[in-house]
Order: C-alpha cells, then structure tokens, then sequence
C-alpha cells in the first residue's frame, strides 16, 4: 500500500502498537471489536435496568392518578368523612325528587372527602417531628461534637441502629402499652400517635444529622477554636449553619417516612370522621383511612381509600418539594 | 558564646545586656547532637541552644519535647520568638515545624494522644501551666492555617466572628473594615460584605482569615503554610502583607518555600529529622535559628547549609 488515501477497509484490530500504519492514521479503529461489544452490551443492560426500576413507579403514579384523581375537589379537602356510605345511598331510592328536596336528603352516592384525615395527618407528624427533631438533632450533636467515640456514644449509635430495624408495629404497640391504655378513653390521640411515630422518626433523625455533621471539615471547627471559640460556639455559629441544609433533608426524610406510616397510628389515634385540632381526642390519618377503607367492602370506601392515597402521596411529595426547596435556598446563598 | 545582632538597629545597644538565662540554656541544652558539629563553634554551641532572639521575646521554649501516643514529634527544643518580627520556621516534611507552630496557641489539645513536655512562656506565663484556659490562650494568639477555612457565611460575619467571641457588641463595623483594611481586602470585598465568603478566591479567602484572626488584635500570629494552597500572585499579595502586618504583630510563619522564608521573615529557625535509636520513626529537631541573613548566607550548621543549598530535603 503506498500513501494513506481513506481509512483502509482493513476489518478487526489494526494493532495499533506494533502497526506503523495505524499509529499515524486516527480513522482506523484499533479498538478490539469484543471491547466495542461489551461496551454497547453493558450500555444496553444499564438503560434496561434504569425501565425496569421506573416501572413500578411510573405505575404507582399512574394508577393513583387514575383511581383517585376523580374524587379530588375543593369538598374533598374541606369536608368531613362520608361515614355510613351504604344507607346514605339506599334512602333515596325510589323517592322522588321533590320529596329529596323537602326532607333535605342528600342523594345519591356522597362525595368522597377526607379532610379530617389531612388534618390529623398533618397534626400527627407536625407533632411528632416536634419531639423527634430536637432530640434528634441534639443527640447527633453529642455523638458527632463530644462523645465520638466515647462508650455512651457508641452505645447511643448501636441502640439507634437497632432502633431504625424495629417493626413500625412494634413502636405503636408500645405506645399503646405505655400510654393509651394507661389513659383510658382519653388516650388515643394525635398526641399518642405522634408519640409512637417521633419514635419512629428519632433514629433517623439521629443517623441521619450525624453523617451530615461528620462532613463538616474538622478545618472550620479548628477555625474556631483558633479564634478563641468554646466547643459550644462551634456547634451552635459553625457546625450547626453549616450542616442545616443537610439536616433539613435528614429531618425531612424521617417526617415523610412518618406521614406515611399506618401500623404506629392503628392503635395509637383512634378513629374519628370529622375535624380534630386538638392533640388530644380521636383522630385519624391518611394511612389509616387508606387501611380502613381498603379493607372494607364498599365500593364508596375503596374509592375513598384511593383517593386518600392519591393525597398522601401528595402531601408527602410537597413536603420533600418545601424542604428541598428551602435546603436549596439556603445552600445557595452559603455557596454565593 | 555567641549573640547575634539583631535585626532592629535600637536593640543592637541593649545585645550586651543578653539575660543570663541564654548561657545557662546553652550549658544545660542538649549536648547529644555535639558530635556532627563541623568547627569548634558547633561542639560548644549545642543545636538547640543557640540564643534565637534576642532581648524582649514574645515567647520562651524550653525544652518542648512532644509526643503522639509513644512517638516523639519534636524533641526537647528551647528557644525564643522575636517581638514584632516575622519568624520563619523551615525544615523538610515531617520535620515538626507544624506541630511545633500549633503548640503556641494549643491547637495540639485537639489532637487525640498528643502530649506536650517543657514549657512556653508567653509574658512569663507558661501556656501549659493548668491554671490557664486554652481559650484564653488562643485569644491572644491568632492562627492562619494552610487552607483558607472562611466559615461559609457572609464575608463580614468571618472577620465579626472571632470579635462577638471576644465580647465586642459596639462598633463591629468599624472593626471589620480596619481588620480588613489592614489585611489588604477592603478595596475587593466593600461593596460586598454580605455576599458569602465562599464567593471570593482563594487568595482573598485566605487574606479574610488573616483579617479575621488580626480582628481580635492578638500579639502574635502563627500561620501554617499559609500559602501553600495559594497561586504565585495571591502568594505575593500575602507576603507583602506580611511585611505590613510584622510592625504591629509578631508573626511565625511555617513554610516549605525557603524563597520565602528569604523573602519574609527576619529570623530563620531551622528543623531537621533525626532517626530515633528505638524506632524507624523520625524525630524533629531544632538545628539552628539566627537571622534569615545568616541561616542563608552563613549557618553555622552542616546541616542548615545543606538544606538551604537544596543538597538536602
């Protein structure tokens, strides 16, 4: 072959090493034909991989969307739980229109709402992350700022790792041993529930700010203490600042596992169909109602159980959404 | 023996009125090293004896021997820190010159197994004496570390920082603008004294640490390899610096850059490594410490002429 006049039609590897002329020709390919397989191959599995994890959850979104979204509206929100939906239904058949407007009966099938469960939801995990992220917060700055690797702390990091393994169960029927029946009628509650759920949330909490207070270089806290600063003034001006948007996803990730929970509210809440503000008295949840109406047999509870799905998942996602959002913020105006 | 003359012609009257103490340290000093000293003046003078600085020193070693667990990181040095002066410490890695620097305000409290032998007197007071808090100790005595560590807020909140921790409630803004002022980043960071202090460069971030620890008005700053994380231009503007800041503060600067050292200080202390006879493990001395003039032109030291010539480390 006398001078290079296009890429030779040369098949396989030209051996670039050992092959003048492909050490000063850049179209030839000297990469072995097996490598390119496997390399298409691995990108292929991957992309495979990634479908095969979004499908059940592009399902789970589009399955809610589906059976709940219809439900949605302004009553959904504000009004109480339909509670007897059967009989609601059967006491306008074959009355006639005028009589229904007479008697004031409400017809036909009630418009599912759940208003009561947002609220309890909402009041229940507010409740509980009130407990949980103080505590929390202060016990991961005492294994990360003082105890390192003292034997209390590393007995408190060993109980909050079995902590996290316990049955979200386990933690309701504790609370319901050491407190609503302790209390009698008055004990189930937003309150009791919150308890049995901070429960939950503390361990995470606690690992949680942990890792994120270990990266906070050991630099800014040497920092301080060259300019005279106690411990005290490095946890609260510097380590504290600087790990908030951190320990606000933390927090968050335990106040949406929260939300979500059934098993520690089932015996903590009790039940009820309409609004309760207060901490104290019957409540319900979300989950609950998802439980209960799942459960039951009436195709105006199912329909009820979706919607209520629909909502917590909603109501979850607009809490990551905020915190996110303002963890963003903050990071930012840190970073400049 | 031998008192250098110092730098600052007022003193050079006062030399002959050199404190008795330096012959007793020179007597009593370690005589282990005697042997690889070249000239008569070598086995005399003792490495760690000679008298480092003169009349008035803002700080008195003696003996500060420190330990990591069973190593020993620096062993039995005694000498003095010049007043209002910039001193260079030198010497190659693992020589102690970091951890020496970080025993004057205790930093090496914060590490786990460290142990600190000998005493530092600061204004007569031992720095290590249990009846002074280490608090109080780094309050008078500022430190710049090799990476600019701005804490991630404001620009005004880092140079305020030490100044609330001080005490300071009035005239805050005064007191950051002279801070920064005097550390040569006024002109760059006025008009933004709230953005984060993260936004600057690393020249400037570093030059807000120095304002930041100037802030409190301590008598002396220690800086470890201050601009070793630094660019050759932000290098300069530190340097130049330096030489503004050494009337009002006594500096001690760690460097791995003898150009530096050259370039900044006005005396010059010399580490160096030396093999334990127990362990494989290297143990910082202090060989010599005079003028940067003489340590560079002149040292009395084999070993100091060889490093400084770049023969060695």
């Amino acid at each position: 072959m006398s001078a290079v006049s296009g890429p030779p039609a040369a098949s396989g590897v030209a051996g670039f090493p050992f092959d003048t002329r492909a050490r000063t020709d850049l179209r030839l390919r000297t990469v072995a034909t097996a490598r390119r397989v496997r390399d298409r191959f691995a990108t292929v599995a991957l992309c495979a991989a990634l479908v095969v994890a979004a499908v059940p959850l592009v399902a789970v979104v589009v399955v809610l969307v589906a059976k709940g979204a219809r439900w949605l509206g302004w009553d959904f929100f504000t009004s109480d739980i339909p509670r007897v939906t059967g009989r609601v239904a059967g006491a306008c058949e074959g009355v006639d229109a005028a009589l229904r407007e007479k008697y004031g009966l409400t017809c036909g099938t009630p418009r599912p709402a759940m208003g009561p469960a947002i609220l309890g939801t909402l009041l229940s995990t507010g409740l509980a992350a009130l407990i949980a992220i103080p505590v929390g917060v202060a016990a991961a700055v005492y294994l990360n700022e003082i105890g390192r690797s003292s034997r209390t702390a590393r007995a408190v990091r060993f109980l909050s790792d079995v902590m996290t393994g316990i049955p979200s169960i386990v933690m309701g029927l504790f609370v319901y041993t050491v407190w609503v029946v302790r209390f009698g009628t008055a004990g189930p509650s937003a309150f009791a529930a919150a308890l049995a759920l901070a429960c939950l949330m503390l361990p995470i909490v606690v690992r949680g700010t942990e890792e994120v207070l270990r990266l906070v270089p050991d630099e800014l806290r040497h920092a301080n203490v060259a300019l005279g600063g106690r411990g005290v003034h490095g946890v609260l001006r510097v380590v504290l600042p600087c790990a908030l948007p951190g320990i606000t996803t933390a927090a968050l990730l335990a106040v949406a596992r929260a939300a979500g929970e059934t098993a520690p509210v089932l015996f903590t809440i009790g039940m009820t169909y309409s609004f309760n503000a207060a901490p104290w008295g019957p409540n319900t949840t979300l989950a609950q109602q998802i439980f209960e109406g799942a459960k039951s047999g009436d195709p105006l509870a199912n329909r009820l159980a979706w919607s209520a799905a629909l909502t917590l998942v909603v109501v979850v996602f607009s809490l990551s959404a905020a915190a996110r959002f303002i963890a963003n913020r903050y990071s930012t105006r840190l970073g400049g | 023996m031998a008192i250098l003359p110092s730098t600052r012609p007022s003193e050079t009257s006062v030399a002959a009125a050199i404190p008795s103490t330096y012959g007793v340290e020179t007597g009593v000093a370690g005589t282990d090293n005697a042997s690889d000293g070249q000239g008569t003046l070598h086995s005399t003078l003792p490495h760690q004896a000679q008298p480092g600085a003169g009349p008035d020193p803002v700080f008195e070693v003696r003996n500060l021997t420190v330990r990591y667990g069973s190593h020993v990181a620096v062993r039995d040095v005694s000498t003095e820190i010049a007043r209002n002066e910039v001193t260079a410490v030198i010497g190659p890695s693992g020589c102690g010159k970091s951890t020496f620097l970080r025993c004057f305000n205790r930093m090496n409290d914060l590490v786990e197994g460290c142990r600190v032998e000998g005493t530092i007197a600061y204004h007569g007071v031992n720095v290590y004496d249990p009846a002074v808090p280490p608090v109080e100790v780094r309050r008078r005595i500022g430190m710049v570390f090799q990476k600019p560590t701005p804490f991630p807020r404001s620009i005004h909140h880092n140079v305020a920082y030490g100044l609330r921790l001080a005490g300071v409630r009035q005239g805050i803004d005064d007191l950051v603008e002279t801070a920064l002022r005097r550390a040569a980043l006024w002109d760059e960071v006025k008009d933004r004294l709230n953005a984060s202090a993260l936004s600057l460069s690393g020249g400037q971030q570093q030059r807000l640490c120095i304002a930041r620890a100037i802030a409190v008005e301590p008598e002396v700053l220690l800086m470890d390899e201050p601009c070793s994380a630094l660019d050759p231009i932000a290098t300069a503007r530190i340097e130049s610096l330096l030489e503004e800041l050494k009337g009002r503060f006594s500096i001690v600067i760690v460097t791995h850059n003898m150009q530096q050292a050259a370039r900044v200080s006005g005396r010059t202390m010399f580490f160096t490594t030396e093999t334990d006879e127990h362990a494989d493990r290297h143990v910082g001395v202090l060989v010599e410490h005079d003028t940067t003039e003489r340590i560079f032109s002149n040292p009395r030291d084999e070993r100091t002429e060889n490093y400084v010539t770049g023969r060695f480390g």
